[in-house]
């Protein structure tokens, strides 16, 4: 995993709620079986719709999307994780994420960058007043910088720290490989094996 | 202080706590299938890492596969499940192909074989893993990188959840089942309202729930934000399980059952929220709009998202524009097309028994199409033996094979732009059942009902049936 320690790029304003998973990325576009590809069905029905904000050439190169809350939900599908990076998208900021997608995003290498809707409302109309304009987000600091906008972002500290230096969660866990062999040794021999 | 069930649970899974890190939980149960699974283990393949516990892990073909008979031609779809059986042989994981007598939904087989048991840690690459929860397991879905964690250390590094009490008490009328609990309760929390938290049902209303009801229940818990939903094993979960393929027999049963008996809710355990639902104040739910929290009892109008606040009102708009409905019109006057009963939610058997009650001597509406798609195999066999599949082809319902069928527009199962379904699922997310397709997520019950009437119903709308003259009156008769 690349480590994150401060992006800069467009911002995109996306006005809507509840963007589930299913928005992000519609079944029909998960049957790849690599992790690469998937920017052609992030968010393909809206696409669809020539006023969608993407569709507009002043965001297509975006690589920070801005949402309204309750972003992620649904499907557990880390595809559409790998659909927004794919694309382009190093960082969502919302006032509420989805745990699933949270985690998804964290384990792949996508910043989800909590913050207030006051400072979500802020960011919008800033970003739709002045389309294009660059947005910084620095993880060290967990500030959001645009224009006249400055906003504190919330992301766990164990995320952050991963996300920082770049770490693979699973060599991280192998390093407690011994734990792992003597809580196996304490389970119940009659819990259930599939074989 | 007393502990929650799932507080419980937990701690009885931590391999390794540190100071500022999550804790390390050992997983019991991982399930997959072809969808999540492939880039999990081509990450396997890159970094030379085994499978730890193949003989905890198990996987089936679901998403994908058609369910009339014949081999998948949709050649990506194909790729996808291929990818699923070479992975599997590669690293010695016990798969169930298409075809196999043990095949169906994951959130179905599992439960069904006697592997998901009470107190244990259950996870998937599929959000509604939380389904496993009614057996009191702590069971959540999770995404592919987590898969791979899995695969490779059998352990998830986790941060603690909080914990809602929600407590249904009371009497359901008569045809109120399990899904219109969990409709109602989505709609009163939000999609939101359970980030962040595991759900434990509870009261007198759960406690009479059967097994399959409680699934239903805890399935849609990821609908309303929650990371798992989880309900206290009782008799009933005990009753169930025993004599299941995979369950303990002998002085292993009176183990486990003794162990599963301290899985619940101390007296002094507190929750980090509760919510309360009066059971006998529930009727038929249907959803109006295009997430699981815009739902109304059957026996209101769409509403008009004018009264609603803003961030609501916008995402109502955009549904009731989606939805091609006008704020006002009575539920029960919303005319459909396409009637499915199936789905992880409610492809068990009670269901299917539900839904051809309703049916049996009954003609699906003229101009409606009703598919009926067993939750597995074994599902499918029970209701042929019990002579379900008749009632559903003399109404003139389609009896399929099992898979997800149309819950999700991976396979040929799929609504048609326009399309309008009442469906046993548990998403109406547009395009989630085909492109510009519209779903009403609805119990067995009220699906079974809506495909008689063709428009939204209930089993109470419907006509009563001539009653049957014995036979023995009848050559009475004609003497």
């Amino acid at each position: 995993m690349d480590a994150f320690t401060t992006h800069t790029g467009t911002g995109v304003p996306l006005r809507r709620s509840n963007v589930d998973t299913d928005q992000i990325i519609p079944a029909e576009y998960l049957k790849r079986v690599t992790k690469s590809g998937f920017e052609d069905g992030l968010f393909a029905a809206w696409r669809k719709d020539e006023t969608f904000i993407l569709n507009d050439p002043t965001y297509a190169a975006g690589s920070i999307l801005v949402a309204g809350p309750d972003f992620g939900t649904g499907s557990s599908r880390e595809h559409a994780v790998w659909a927004l990076m794919n694309y382009g998208f190093r960082v969502v900021v919302s006032s509420r994420f989805a745990d699933i997608f949270r985690g998804n995003s964290g384990k792949a290498g996508l910043l989800t960058a909590q913050c207030s809707q006051d400072d979500v409302e802020l960011l919008w109309k800033l970003l739709e007043n002045e389309p294009g304009t660059s947005v910084t987000v620095d993880l060290v600091s967990r500030t959001i910088t645009a224009g006249d906008v400055v906003a504190a972002f919330d992301v766990d500290e164990y995320t952050r720290w991963r996300l920082l230096e770049g770490l693979d969660d699973i060599s991280l866990t192998l390093r407690h490989e011994p734990d792992i062999t003597a809580y196996e040794q304490l389970r119940p021999a009659w819990k259930p094996v599939t074989g | 202080m007393g502990r929650t069930l799932a507080e419980k649970v937990w701690d009885a899974h931590v391999v390794r706590q540190g100071e500022g890190e999550p804790d390390l939980l050992y997983i019991d149960l991982h399930l997959l299938h072809e969808v999540t699974s492939p880039q999990a283990f081509d990450g396997l393949r890159l970094s030379g890492r085994p499978v730890r516990r193949t003989d905890l892990t198990l996987a089936t073909e679901d998403h994908n596969v058609p369910t009339t008979p014949g081999p998948i031609t949709d050649p990506i779809s194909l790729t996808q499940v291929h990818t699923l059986r070479r992975n599997c042989e590669e690293f010695g994981i016990r798969l169930y192909p298409m075809g196999d007598a043990e095949q169906g939904i994951v959130h179905v087989v599992g439960p069904q074989l006697g592997l998901t048991q009470p107190g244990m840690t259950v996870v998937c690459g599929d959000s509604h893993t939380s389904t496993h929860g009614a057996f009191g397991a702590l069971a959540f879905g999770i995404g592919t990188s987590e898969v791979e964690h899995v695969l490779a250390t059998q352990t998830l590094p986790l941060k603690p959840f909080r914990t809602m009490a929600i407590t249904v008490d009371g009497e359901l009328a008569d045809g109120v089942s399990s899904k219109d609990i969990v409709l109602a309760v989505i709609a009163k929390i939000g999609t939101g309202g359970g980030q962040g938290y595991v759900l434990e049902f509870r009261g007198s209303a759960i406690r009479a729930l059967s097994m399959e009801g409680r699934m239903t229940v805890c399935n849609m818990s990821i609908e309303a934000g929650a990371r798992a939903g989880m309900i206290a094993p009782d008799e009933t979960t005990f009753a169930y399980l025993e004599g299941r393929d995979h369950a303990p027999r002998g002085e292993d049963w009176d183990a486990a059952v003794a162990s599963w008996r301290e899985l619940h809710t101390d007296e002094d355990a507190e929750f980090d929220a509760e919510v309360v639902i009066d059971a006998s104040e529930l009727t038929p739910f249907v959803t109006w709009g295009t997430n699981p929290g815009q739902g109304a009892p059957l026996s209101h109008s769409v509403p008009d998202p004018a009264t609603m606040d803003d961030t609501e009102r916008q995402s109502a708009e955009r549904a009731l524009e989606y939805m091609g409905l006008v704020a006002g019109t009575p539920l029960r006057r919303i005319a459909i097309d396409t009637v499915f009963v199936g789905s992880c939610t409610n492809g068990r058997i009670e269901d299917l028994r539900a839904a051809a009650a309703v049916v049996k001597g009954r003609r699906v509406a003229d101009g409606v199409r009703m598919l009926v798609v067993p939750g597995s195999a074994r599902v499918r066999l029970q209701a042929e033996a019990e002579g379900l599949d008749t009632v559903f082809t003399e109404a003139g319902a389609e009896w399929r094979l099992p898979g997800c069928s149309m819950c999700l527009a991976m396979n040929p199962d799929k609504l048609a732009p326009g399309e309008r379904s009442a469906s046993t699922s548990n998403r109406n997310f547009e395009g989630r059942q085909g492109k510009g397709g519209r779903t009403h997520l609805v119990s067995p019950l009220v699906a079974a009902a809506t495909a008689v009437r063709g428009t939204l119903s209930s089993p109470s709308d419907l006509e009563p049936l001539e009653p049957l003259v014995p036979a023995a009156d009848l050559a009475h008769q004609e003497a």
